[in-house]
């Protein structure tokens, strides 16, 4: 059994809570004493129905409020896989929760109600899926009941959809019409909608390949933690532990450290559990190298022929977290795989309108959920490659060094 | 592991992930502490902790917050598992606090709550700022939205208003004197998850998580054991019957369900089919309230 990553988005009302209630109740991941503390509260509240979206609402703050404020997790599994959910709400001001949950994230489902078609949020939905390179993009067109289950009104918005999709670069699209409420086209294939040729949205989930989705040709070992035992049967061990972050590693293959640049190569890949013979992202090894070379936390192991830029003039798009804005002439503390460093704002190129994606040159300053195209002046080389070829080696947050808070994520475009 | 289609099973998935997250902390927080009860999450967490940093021992100590109230199953299974690691225990403990005064027996006797400022005064004590705990997203809603990060202010609080994002697998460590980062590495993992990596691992854990002949008695419709902490009221009679604990607690507080699952795979099986989850069957002290388990976490509890 493997296990898939998704993120959902949609407007308030799209139907997002039922379809994710949807899922975990047909694959029986919600228990009794979850479904009646929620039926207890719909029913003081008067709710007419059990209001499956309050499985969802985890702090008092949104149950009061009747909104969700923060992305949740959620798990469920089926025989084939399991899954967990980055449940996103899809309120403009929740930018930076939805470029959080699709970050992690193999596949989004982006959710619209076939009665309104595609909004405004719909576009940024798609949009901040490709921005965050997540690899498979569903459209679920939900609340078929609603419009007779036509296939006309379906297609319509699949065109649409899809045409809007080839400007962003999607890699791969799949849409799907659907009634979270009545369960049509969720687990099997719905009588309603005959016409309908493709799988049910779990059929998907369950069957999208997702293994070529890594990066398998840039090996990227970013050195995490240093392993020297002080005992005295092993007191020349030294070895660097770490989570692949691009490629395939194996023993015997020549390698190269950045930023000293010495070549070496691999002695052994080994775990708790004795060596491996191949490591590839996501897998945590620990590596042996063949030469004693000093090397420290923060460094990374590829191949001679193969490298990240070593570079410290970063270009990237951010998405701004914080209240205070971000502004040329900052300075904030940047960690990019597990280097840590200082960086200078050196200018804000543009910010992106993320509903027209028009791009407004004149911003002075990027202001909480914004996103626009930073250029940033790191203190010590960073070993990035491009986000759109790594998301691990081309992804980096900003922390604001008074609050130590997380401000930014960051995707580089270019680095030198 | 299917090595030729370079994909992770889910398991393994999940121990890359909390491995990398040990890995992250040893190597940014000055002064990390993994929480160790004895009951099966920690259980876990401390194998996963023994694979991060082999062959090198774990560079950090266990903490126990000895409520006192213990099943002597969990707490010969606690020495003796620290016992072969090796590592360094500290145990905070709240009946040495009610003696000094640190805090006060509630009138239910439960010692769920008085045990945060226990944890607490050991933290400053100690001078921890990285308490790792294994608590999972799946057990109640309010954890749902938590951090693998979880940050706490220099009260041991949490506020979940001011969480950080937690974006890729990059994880903000940095705090101030006297704040703190509880850490969560099974974040992900699901009550089956563990139980199938206990049967992959060969992972031992205390005999009361497996089927046996107890005395109980019933409340609301609950089954506890007839112990030292938790006896019968009126009208509550005892009988003998096969039960198992699905979660390891405050022994006055965690009941039993009724189980024929004596091995790993029945355990498996019976967590797969189950209708009801570990906290909503078994413990006292979430029922509490809609927000018991929130308001908890914000006083400084895990
Ligand atoms: N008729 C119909 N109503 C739906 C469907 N899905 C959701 N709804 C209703 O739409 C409303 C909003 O759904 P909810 O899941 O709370 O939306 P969210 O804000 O996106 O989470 C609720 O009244 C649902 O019962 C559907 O497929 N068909």
């Amino acid at each position: 059994m493997d296990l898939l990553r998704f993120a959902t988005a949609g407007s308030v009302d799209d139907g997002k809570s039922t379809l994710i209630g949807r899922l975990l109740f047909d694959s029986k991941a919600i228990f009794t004493d979850q479904l009646e503390s929620v039926e207890r509260t719909s029913q003081q509240r008067g709710d007419e129905y059990t209001d499956l979206s309050l499985l969802t609402d985890g702090l008092r703050a949104e149950r009061e409020q009747g909104i969700t404020i923060d992305v949740a997790y959620r798990y469920f599994a089926t025989p084939r896989r399991k899954f967990i959910i980055a449940d996103t709400p899809g309120h403009i001001q929740y930018t930076r929760n939805m470029v959080t949950g699709a970050s992690t994230a193999d596949l989004a489902i982006v959710l619209v109600d076939a009665r309104k078609g595609m909004v405004e949020q719909s576009r940024r939905h798609a949009f901040l899926v490709s921005l965050l390179r997540v690899p498979h993009l569903v459209l679920a067109v939900n609340k078929m009941d609603l419009v007779d289950w036509s296939q006309e009104v379906f297609e319509g918005i699949e065109k649409e959809f899809s045409s809007f999709a080839t400007k962003l670069d999607v890699p791969d699209l799949t849409v799907v019409p659907i009634s979270a409420l009545h369960g049509d086209n969720i687990v099997s294939r719905s009588p309603n909608m005959p016409w309908y040729e493709g799988p049910s949205l779990l059929h998907h989930l369950e069957h999208v390949h997702i293994a070529s989705d890594r990066n398998l040709v840039d090996v990227r070992f970013p050195v995490q933690y240093v392993i020297r035992p002080q005992s005295l049967q092993r007191t020349d061990y030294r070895a660097y532990a770490g989570q692949v972050a691009g490629g395939v590693l194996k023993a015997g293959d020549e390698v190269m450290v950045l930023p000293s640049g010495f070549t070496t190569r691999i002695a052994g890949i080994e775990t708790a559990d004795g060596p491996v013979g191949e490591a590839f992202a996501p897998m945590s090894v620990t590596v042996r190298l063949e030469d004693e070379i000093d090397i420290s936390r923060g460094d990374m192991i590829c191949r001679p022929h193969n490298q990240p830029a070593v570079a410290q003039d970063i270009d990237a798009m951010v998405c701004w977290m914080a209240e205070t804005p971000l502004a040329p002439g900052q300075k904030l503390a940047i960690k990019h795989t597990t280097r840590s460093a200082r960086a200078l704002v050196k200018e804000l190129q543009y910010r992106l309108d993320v509903n027209s994606l028009h791009r407004d040159d004149t911003a002075t300053q990027l202001g909480l959920n914004d996103i626009g195209r930073v250029r940033l002046r790191t203190t010590v080389p960073l070993l990035a490659d491009e986000y759109r070829r790594n998301r691990q080696t081309g992804g980096f947050i900003l922390i604001d060094e008074a609050t130590n808070r997380t401000v930014g994520a960051g995707m580089i475009t270019s680095a030198s | 592991m299917t090595i030729h289609e370079y994909q992770l099973s889910q398991l393994d998935y999940l121990e890359a992930e909390a491995v990398h997250v040990f890995r992250e902390v040893a190597a940014e927080l000055e002064r990390p502490v993994l929480l160790f009860s004895g009951g099966k999450d920690s259980i876990v967490m401390l194998r996963l902790a023994e694979k991060a940093f082999w062959p090198a021992p774990m560079p950090f100590p266990v903490m126990h917050v000895d409520t006192g109230h213990n099943f002597p199953e969990v707490l010969e299974f606690r020495d003796r598992r620290v016992a072969e690691l090796g590592v360094n225990l500290v145990v905070a403990s709240v009946p040495d606090a009610i003696e000094r005064g640190l805090v006060a027996e509630e009138p239910n006797g439960s010692r769920n709550r008085i045990q945060t400022p226990v944890l607490l005064e050991a933290v400053e004590k100690h001078r921890f700022s990285a308490l790792f705990g294994g608590a999972r997203r799946d057990e109640e809603k309010a954890r749902a939205k938590e951090r693998v990060f979880s940050f706490r202010d220099d009260f041991g609080q949490w506020d979940p208003k001011n969480q950080r994002p937690e974006l890729w697998n990059l994880y903000n460590g940095r705090i101030h004197l006297g704040e703190s980062i509880r850490v969560f590495p099974l974040s992900n993992w699901t009550e089956l998850d563990v139980w199938h990596y206990i049967q992959r691992e060969e992972i031992a854990v205390p005999s009361i998580y497996y089927a046996h002949q107890r005395e109980v008695f019933e409340r609301d419709g609950m089954l506890f054991a007839n112990n030292e902490f938790c006896r019968p009221r009126e009208g509550e009679t005892t009988f003998v019957t096969t039960v198992r604990y699905r979660t390891v607690g405050d022994a006055s507080l965690t009941a039993a369900v009724r189980s024929d699952a004596d091995t790993v795979e029945k355990v498996i099986e019976e967590v797969a089919a189950t209708r009801l989850t570990e906290r909503g069957a078994t413990r006292g002290d979430d029922r509490v309230s809609e927000a018991a388990m929130e308001d908890r976490k914000k006083e400084g509890y895990f």
